[in-house]
């Protein structure tokens, strides 16, 4: 499987980074060799093997369904670029 | 006094005899810092509160019955989350934050009565062997054998050099693929990964959640057994945190590794290996037969998978953990231009903040989970993966207490010297180490020796799942016979 530029410009856009149609080539030329690097996996016979799942086998914590925290609004703001009348502010999402 | 170059179990022990209060060793450390900007290893510096906690740290071992780390000085690593002090994991993208909270590790550390002195250079998000990805620019080697500036390696670049300068008593790092261990012997020190689920990623900034896991490193082994102590234990914020009790270290450096069975792993014999890494690896196999343990020879069929299953799962996790910054809720935000709607403020947004080896392990991450790639590359690194971990657990069954192996395929290179190799070169610096994290292990890098050019090189041994006192206690005898002493010359 090779990367070119159309799948470049597909993969950049999933990631959301805006990449210059001039980077295009070099981008893909460095994702295709890593991604060729990947491919040695296919050597390996994985016939009958579940993929691993943690590290450790231990269940997870149950914990009771029940809040926490809360009334730390000015907290949770604190470190927004653009934060006004108690809200995260952003572009207009909605046409 | 240079009480700044003393190490934590010397300190500990001068500060209950009062031969020197805290303060006076903090102040040490911070006129060190001071005189070191040079090796950009601490990128922002926090004297004023440093001095209120020696001086709490006083108080307290005034009083009787401090912890061990009372009134340490340590750097952190800048991946670590701490209240009101910028913590940005090296990015611009984090430019300006500070959190409104404090990571486990660090509130661990300060309820023990621990000093921070400031926070570290590292590379980007922890990505890079080099800590030449980072927004703070290059943390530079201490080591210098030429008019060239070396590596002290990556991620954990700023913590290593701290800790071989000279600047610290101890530094937490954290180690996704190498990047405790790397560094460490880069520099000469001591560096322990601890098994994953042993110290809590909580309020660490995520890189690959199922691989990173924190860890001490410091200026010997029985600082790292102590350092660790206060770092572990379980935490209910991090739900891969395991419950275990958490073991006195440093009660397990008996130095008697009698009838220990050590397992050297043919597959780490690669091709192009250096011969002074080979015969160091020889050698340090020898002192630890000489110590009463029985050398076996094991393979680890699967090793040569290794790093191109975690560069599959590391940058998956990577993609996934970084999506949050998208312009929003903390960090940089790019100026937008009229029309621009919110897809463009993130595209922006990542294009400006993040680096380039960033982008490029989020957008291969991307790759390999997107549709129809899924199972050819994602389920088939985590089958892998599961192969990885099989061998060690075959090798352990059969008896091994621990594997020795080299930290690293060389000494530390020229800061600029991989700029034109392709990203891949710069992943073989962690071919020895990945594995480890692949399998969950603990593994320790200690200094054992000098190359011909007169920079230090690293052993590296992997232990049993959360037998770190065990391992320890490995590395406790490779030290003693390896006598490592040399310090780097004050050139900076």
């Amino acid at each position: 499987m090779s990367i070119d530029i159309e799948t470049a410009r597909r993969v950049a856009k999933l990631a959301r980074i805006r990449v210059e149609e001039a980077d295009l080539p070099k981008l893909a030329g460095q994702l295709n060799d890593i991604v060729t690097f990947m491919e040695q996996l296919n050597e390996v016979d994985v016939t009958g093997i579940e993929p691993m799942t943690s590290v450790t086998p231990m269940r997870l914590k149950r914990r009771a369904d029940v809040v926490t925290d809360g009334n730390i609004q000015s907290q949770i703001l604190k470190n927004a670029p653009d934060a006004r009348e108690g809200f995260f502010a952003v572009p207009k999402v909605v046409e | 006094m240079n009480a700044n170059t003393w190490t934590i179990a010397a300190a500990r022990d001068a500060l209950r005899k009062g031969e020197i209060s805290a303060v006076d060793l903090t102040m040490s450390c911070l006129t060190a810092i001071d005189a070191a900007d040079t090796l950009g290893a601490f990128v922002h510096k926090t004297p004023d509160i440093a001095l209120d906690q020696a001086r709490a740290a006083d108080a307290r071992l005034k009083a009787g019955a401090a912890p061990d780390l009372c009134g340490i000085p340590l750097g952190i690593k800048d991946l670590f989350c701490t209240k009101g002090v910028p913590s940005q994991a090296a990015s611009n993208i984090l430019r300006g934050f500070r959190p409104e909270y404090e990571s486990t590790v660090t509130t661990r550390l300060f309820d023990a009565g621990a000093v921070m002195l400031g926070k570290l250079n590292m590379d980007e998000f922890a990505m890079g062997s080099s800590n030449e990805t980072s927004c703070y620019g290059n943390a530079v080697n201490p080591w210098k054998v030429d008019d060239r500036k070396l590596t002290p390696g990556g991620s954990s670049g700023g913590s290593a050099a701290a800790v071989a300068a000279d600047l610290c008593l101890g530094a937490t790092g954290t180690d996704t693929g190498g990047s405790i261990r790397q560094p460490a012997a880069f520099t000469g020190i001591v560096g322990i990964k601890p098994t994953y689920g042993r110290v809590s990623r909580w309020g660490v900034v995520a890189f690959a959640s199922s691989l990173d896991q924190a860890g001490p490193m410091t200026k010997s082994v029985r600082d790292a057994a102590i350092f660790l102590a206060a770092m572990s234990g379980h935490d209910p914020k991090d739900s891969t945190s395991a419950d275990l009790a958490v073991p006195d270290f440093e009660a397990a450096l008996t130095g008697d590794i009698r009838g220990k069975k050590i397992g050297i792993p043919k597959e780490y014999r690669m091709d192009g290996m250096p011969a002074e890494i080979e015969t160091l690896w020889h050698n340090g196999a020898e002192m630890l037969r000489d110590a009463g343990a029985e050398i076996v020879d094991i393979s680890l069929p699967h090793t040569k998978y290794a790093l191109p299953a975690y560069y599959v799962i590391a940058p998956a996790e990577a993609s996934s953990n970084l999506a949050r910054y998208d312009g929003v809720r903390y960090g940089h935000r790019a100026t937008l231009s009229a029309g621009d709607g919110i897809t463009e403020m993130y595209e922006k947004t990542r294009a400006e903040g993040f680096g380039p080896e960033v982008q490029r392990r989020i957008m291969v991450g991307t790759y390999v989970l997107s549709a129809g790639f899924y199972d050819a590359y994602y389920n088939r690194a985590r089958k892998v993966r599961a192969l990885i971990k099989r061998d060690f657990e075959l090798a352990f069954a059969n008896g091994v207490d621990a594997i020795l192996t080299p930290a690293t395929p060389s000494s530390a290179f020229g800061l600029g010297e991989m700029a034109s190799a392709d990203p891949v070169e710069m992943y073989l610096n962690d071919v020895f180490t990945v594995t480890v994290n692949l399998a969950g292990l603990p593994g320790v890098s200690v200094p054992v020796g000098l190359d011909a050019k007169g920079l230090p090189m690293g052993l590296q041994l992997i232990g049993r799942p959360w037998e770190e006192g065990d391992l320890l206690n490995h590395a406790y005898v490779l030290e003693r016979a390896a006598g490592f002493v040399a310090k780097p010359g004050k050139w900076w």
